[in-house]
C-alpha cells in the first residue's frame, strides 16, 4: 500500500487551510480553514495508522479525538463570532484589533 | 569561784555520731527556694490577691519557721548533719555548685530567720497598712528573707557570696522604700556602697582560699585546715583578714558601721528583721562557718586579735552614741552595733558558742524592741523620743513588751540577754588566761563597761518613751492586735530563749551548734561563772539605776536632763565621733569633686573625642561610598539596564499589531523555519 497519495492529499489540504487562515478576512471562513487543517492532520493520522498496521489502532483513535476537539472548538469559535457580529455588525478579522498595543 | 572551761583539741572527726536528718534534710533546699519563688509570685499576682500579696509572704515565713523549728527539734534530739550539692557550671578546674547545708549552725539560723520573720511579717500587715507600695514592700521583704536563707544554707563560698549580695540588694530596696524623700535614697545608697566596699574584702578572701584549696566548698576548706594544708597556712592570715573585712561590712563593725544607723530610713519592720535575723547577723555567721580556720594556730589565729579589738571598739563606742540619740530607732540601731560588737568580740575570743548564742537571743529581743518602737512610732507619728513620753498608759502591751526587751538587752537575770552576755564575758575571761593576753583582759573590762552603757541607754529609752508626760501632738492609742500579738510572742521568746544554754544545767544550744562534721575547738563554759555573772548583773542594775535617777521625772526635767552635758564628750558623741564627717571630707567629697570632675573631663575630652572621631570618619567614608560607589557605580548600572529595557520595549511594541492573522503567519513562519532547520542540520 502506498502512503504517498494520502500524504500529498493531506499536505494540499493543510496548505489550503493555512492559506485560508492567513488570507481570508471573514472570521467564519477562518474557522472553516482551521477545520481543513485539522482534517489534513486526520488524514495523515489514519494513513500512517493503516500503513504501519498498528494493532492498537492508535492513528484512527487519535483521529476520533481530534474530530471531537474540532467540533468543540468550532462550537465555541462560532459562538464568539456570532457575539462579535452582534456587537460590531461585522465579522471581519482585520477590524478586531483590541489586543493592539 | 574559778571558771571551769574546756578547750577541745582541734581535730576533724567523722560525722558518724550525727544522723543524716532523713528526708527533711534532703529537701532543705526548699527553705531558700520557697521564699524566692513566692517573692516572684507576689510581684506578678500579688496585687490581685485578697490581702495584696501579704498572704504569700506570710506563707513563705510560716513554711521556713515550721521547717526550721522542726529541724531544730530533730537536731536537739540527736544532731543532724546533711549536705547536698547540685553542679551548676564548671570553670576550668573549679566547680560552681548550688548546695544546702543542714547542720547545727544553719539550722539555728533557719529557725531564727523563720520565727523572727514570721513575727515581723505578721506585724507588717498592720504596720504597712495603707502604704502606697504595699505589695512591692512584701515582695522585697520576702526577697530579703530568701536571700538570707540562700546565704546561710550555702555549702560553698560562691553561693554564700550570691546570698550576701542578694541581701545587700534587698536591703537597698527596703531602706529606700520611701524613696520620695531624697534622704532615704541617700541612706539606701550609703548602705549599699559601704557594704560593697567591704564586700571587696570578702571576694578577695574567697578567691585566695578557693584558689589555694582548689575548691570553694566550706567542707573542703575546713578539711584542709584540719589536714594542716601548708599552702593554705601561708595565705591564711590575709585570707582570714579579707573575709573578716567582708564580715565587718555586713555586721556593721567599726569602721564600716556608718550605714546601719542610716538604714533606719526604711520602714520599721525592715529595721527589725535586718537587725534581728537577716543582714547584720551574716558577718557573725560567716565567722562561725569558718570558725576552725580562725581558731587554728597555724592558720588565721592572728586575725582573732584584730577581730576582738574591732569588736571591742564597736561595742563600747557605738553604745555611747546610743545615749545621745533622740530618734528611738537610732538608739536601737546603735544598740545593735554595740551588741554586734559583743558577738564579734566573742568570735575573736575563740568562743563560737557564746557569739552565736548571743546572736540567737539578740535576734528575739532586738526584733521585739524594733517592733515595739514601730508600734510607738505608729501611734505618735514621730520617731523622736522628744515627741513621746507617758505612753505606758495608752499603750500597755507595747510598754510591757518593750520593757521585757529592754531588760533582756540589758542582761537582767533571768531574761535571754543575761545568759548570752554572761557566756561572752566568761569566754573573754577564759581567753585572757589562755593566749588572749593583755588585750583580752582589757576587752573584758570594756565589755563589762559596755554592759553598763547598754543598761543606761535602754533605761533612758524606756523612761523618755513611756514615763513622764506626753510631749507629742498625735493621740496615741494601742496598736491593733495583729501588731501586738507578734510583740507578745517575741517577748515570750526573749524571756525563755536564754534557758537553752545554762552552763552546767542544760547545754542544749552548745550541742545544737556542735552538730557539724568538724570539732569547733571553741571555748565554752562548763558551769556558770558566778563571779562574772554577778559583776555583769550588778553593772547592768547600776546602769538602770543611773538611768532612773536621770530620766524618771516629768517632761520638763526629762528634756533638761536629756541634754546632760559631759564637756568635750557630748558634742563628740552627738557628731558620732565625726566619722561620717571624716568619710565625707576624706572619701565622698574627693570622689564627688576632683575625681568626678576628672572622670567627667576624661569622658568629654577623651572618650567623646574618640567616639566623635570614629563618627566623623564613618560619615566621611559613608559620603564617599554614597557618591562614588552608590551614585556612580550601582545607580549607573541599574539605570542602564532599565533604559535598555525601555528602549527595547519601545522598539518591539510595534510588532504587537493586534491582528490575529499576522500572529498566525509568524507562527507558521516559525514552524517552517524550525522544520527547515531540522532538515538542514540533521
Amino acid at each position: 500500500m502506498l502512503v504517498t497519495q494520502f500524504l500529498i492529499l493531506g499536505a494540499l489540504l493543510f496548505s489550503i487551510g493555512i492559506y485560508g487562515v492567513l488570507v481570508r478576512r471573514n472570521a467564519v471562513l477562518v474557522l472553516l480553514s482551521i477545520e481543513l487543517m485539522l482534517a489534513a492532520v486526520n488524514i495523515n493520522l489514519v494513513a500512517f495508522g493503516a500503513f504501519l498496521q498498528d494493532t492498537m489502532l492508535g492513528g484512527q483513535a487519535f483521529a476520533l479525538f481530534v474530530i471531537t476537539i474540532a467540533a468543540a472548538e468550532v462550537g465555541i469559535g462560532l459562538a464568539i463570532v456570532v457575539l462579535i457580529f452582534r456587537n460590531r455588525s461585522s465579522a471581519n478579522v482585520d477590524e478586531l484589533d483590541l489586543m493592539r498595543w | 569561784m574559778s571558771p571551769t572551761l574546756a578547750l577541745f583539741a582541734l581535730q576533724a572527726h567523722e560525722p558518724g555520731h550525727l544522723s543524716d536528718g532523713g528526708v527533711l534534710a534532703e529537701f532543705a533546699w526548699l527553705i531558700p527556694l520557697v521564699p524566692l519563688v513566692l517573692m516572684v509570685a507576689i510581684v506578678f499576682v500579688g496585687k490581685r490577691l485578697p490581702y495584696k500579696g501579704w498572704e504569700l509572704a506570710e506563707a513563705a515565713m510560716l513554711f521556713v519557721a515550721v521547717y526550721g523549728v522542726t529541724l531544730l527539734i530533730m537536731n536537739a534530739s540527736g544532731g543532724i548533719y546533711h549536705e547536698g550539692s547540685v553542679e551548676i557550671a564548671r570553670i576550668g578546674a573549679y566547680t560552681i555548685e548550688w548546695g544546702w547545708v543542714v547542720d547545727g549552725l544553719s539550722i539555728m539560723m533557719y529557725s531564727v530567720v523563720g520565727v523572727v520573720g514570721l513575727a515581723v511579717f505578721t506585724y507588717s500587715k498592720g504596720y504597712m497598712k495603707g502604704d502606697v507600695r504595699y505589695t512591692w514592700f512584701f515582695a522585697a521583704f520576702t526577697l530579703f528573707a530568701g536571700a538570707m536563707l540562700v546565704l546561710v544554707s550555702a555549702a560553698n563560698m560562691i553561693q554564700l557570696l550570691v546570698g550576701w549580695e542578694l541581701v545587700g540588694l534587698a536591703s537597698y530596696l527596703l531602706i529606700g522604700h520611701y524613696w520620695e524623700d531624697h534622704s532615704n535614697n541617700a541612706a539606701a545608697i550609703k548602705a549599699f556602697f559601704t557594704n560593697k566596699i567591704a564586700d571587696v574584702g570578702l571576694v578577695i578572701g574567697i578567691i585566695i582560699i578557693g584558689v589555694t584549696v582548689g575548691s570553694f566548698r566550706f567542707n573542703d576548706v575546713l578539711t584542709a585546715v584540719f589536714d594542716g594544708d601548708s599552702a593554705l597556712a601561708q595565705v591564711a592570715f590575709w585570707a582570714g583578714l579579707a573575709l573578716f573585712i567582708g564580715a565587718m561590712g555586713k555586721s556593721a563593725q567599726f569602721p564600716f558601721h556608718v550605714w546601719l544607723p542610716d538604714a533606719m530610713a526604711g520602714p520599721t519592720p525592715v529595721s527589725s528583721l535586718m537587725h534581728a535575723a537577716t543582714m547584720v547577723t551574716a558577718g557573725v555567721y560567716l565567722l562561725g562557718r569558718m570558725f576552725p580556720f580562725y581558731q587554728s594556730d597555724v592558720f588565721a589565729a592572728d586575725v582573732k586579735t584584730i577581730i576582738i579589738v574591732i569588736g571591742a571598739i564597736t561595742l563600747f563606742a557605738m553604745g555611747l552614741i546610743a545615749l545621745v540619740q533622740d530618734d528611738i530607732k537610732k538608739v536601737l540601731a546603735y544598740s545593735t552595733l554595740s551588741q554586734l560588737g559583743y558577738m564579734t568580740v566573742a568570735m575573736g575570743a575563740g568562743a563560737y558558742t557564746a557569739g552565736l548564742f548571743h546572736l540567737f537571743t539578740h535576734a528575739f529581743f532586738k526584733g521585739l524592741l524594733f517592733l515595739a518602737a514601730g508600734s510607738v512610732i505608729h501611734a505618735v507619728h514621730s520617731n523622736n523620743m522628744s515627741d513621746m513620753g507617758g505612753l505606758r498608759k495608752p499603750m500597755p502591751w507595747t510598754y510591757k513588751t518593750f520593757l521585757v526587751g529592754s531588760l533582756a538587752l540589758a542582761g537582767i537575770f533571768p531574761l535571754a540577754g543575761f545568759w548570752s552576755k554572761d557566756e561572752i564575758l566568761a569566754s573573754i575571761s577564759y581567753d585572757a588566761g589562755h593566749g588572749g593576753g593583755t588585750i583580752a583582759s582589757v576587752v573584758l573590762w570594756i565589755a563589762i563597761a559596755g554592759a553598763f552603757v547598754t543598761a543606761f541607754y535602754m533605761a533612758r529609752a524606756v523612761y523618755l518613751t513611756f514615763f513622764g508626760e506626753y510631749k507629742g501632738h498625735a493621740h496615741p492609742h494601742e496598736s491593733p492586735k495583729i501588731m501586738t500579738y507578734p510583740l507578745i510572742g517575741l517577748a515570750a521568746l526573749s524571756i525563755v530563749a536564754g534557758f537553752v544554754n545554762v552552763p552546767g544545767v542544760y547545754t542544749g544550744f552548745t550541742e545544737w551548734l556542735a552538730a557539724r562534721p568538724f570539732s569547733m575547738g571553741d571555748h565554752h563554759a562548763e558551769s556558770i561563772n558566778f563571779a562574772l555573772a554577778a559583776i555583769g548583773l550588778l553593772v547592768a542594775l547600776a546602769g538602770i539605776a543611773a538611768g532612773t535617777r536621770l530620766w524618771r521625772k516629768d517632761a520638763a526635767t526629762q528634756a533638761e536632763r536629756d541634754r546632760f552635758r559631759i564637756p568635750v564628750l557630748y558634742p563628740v558623741l552627738e557628731h558620732k565621733y565625726y566619722i561620717d564627717d571624716l568619710y565625707r571630707v576624706a572619701l565622698v567629697d574627693p570622689i564627688r569633686g576632683p575625681v568626678a570632675r576628672f572622670v567627667n573631663w576624661t569622658n568629654t575630652y577623651v572618650i567623646d573625642a574618640v567616639v566623635n572621631a570614629f563618627g566623623g570618619l564613618s560619615m566621611v567614608l559613608a559620603k564617599g561610598v554614597y557618591r562614588g560607589v552608590d551614585q556612580r557605580g550601582i545607580d549607573l548600572a541599574i539605570n542602564a539596564v532599565a533604559g535598555a529595557t525601555g528602549e527595547a520595549g519601545e522598539a518591539l511594541r510595534h510588532t504587537t499589531t493586534g491582528r490575529v492573522q499576522q500572529y498566525a503567519g509568524a507562527l507558521f513562519a516559525g514552524a517552517v523555519l524550525l522544520v527547515l532547520g531540522l532538515l538542514i542540520f540533521t
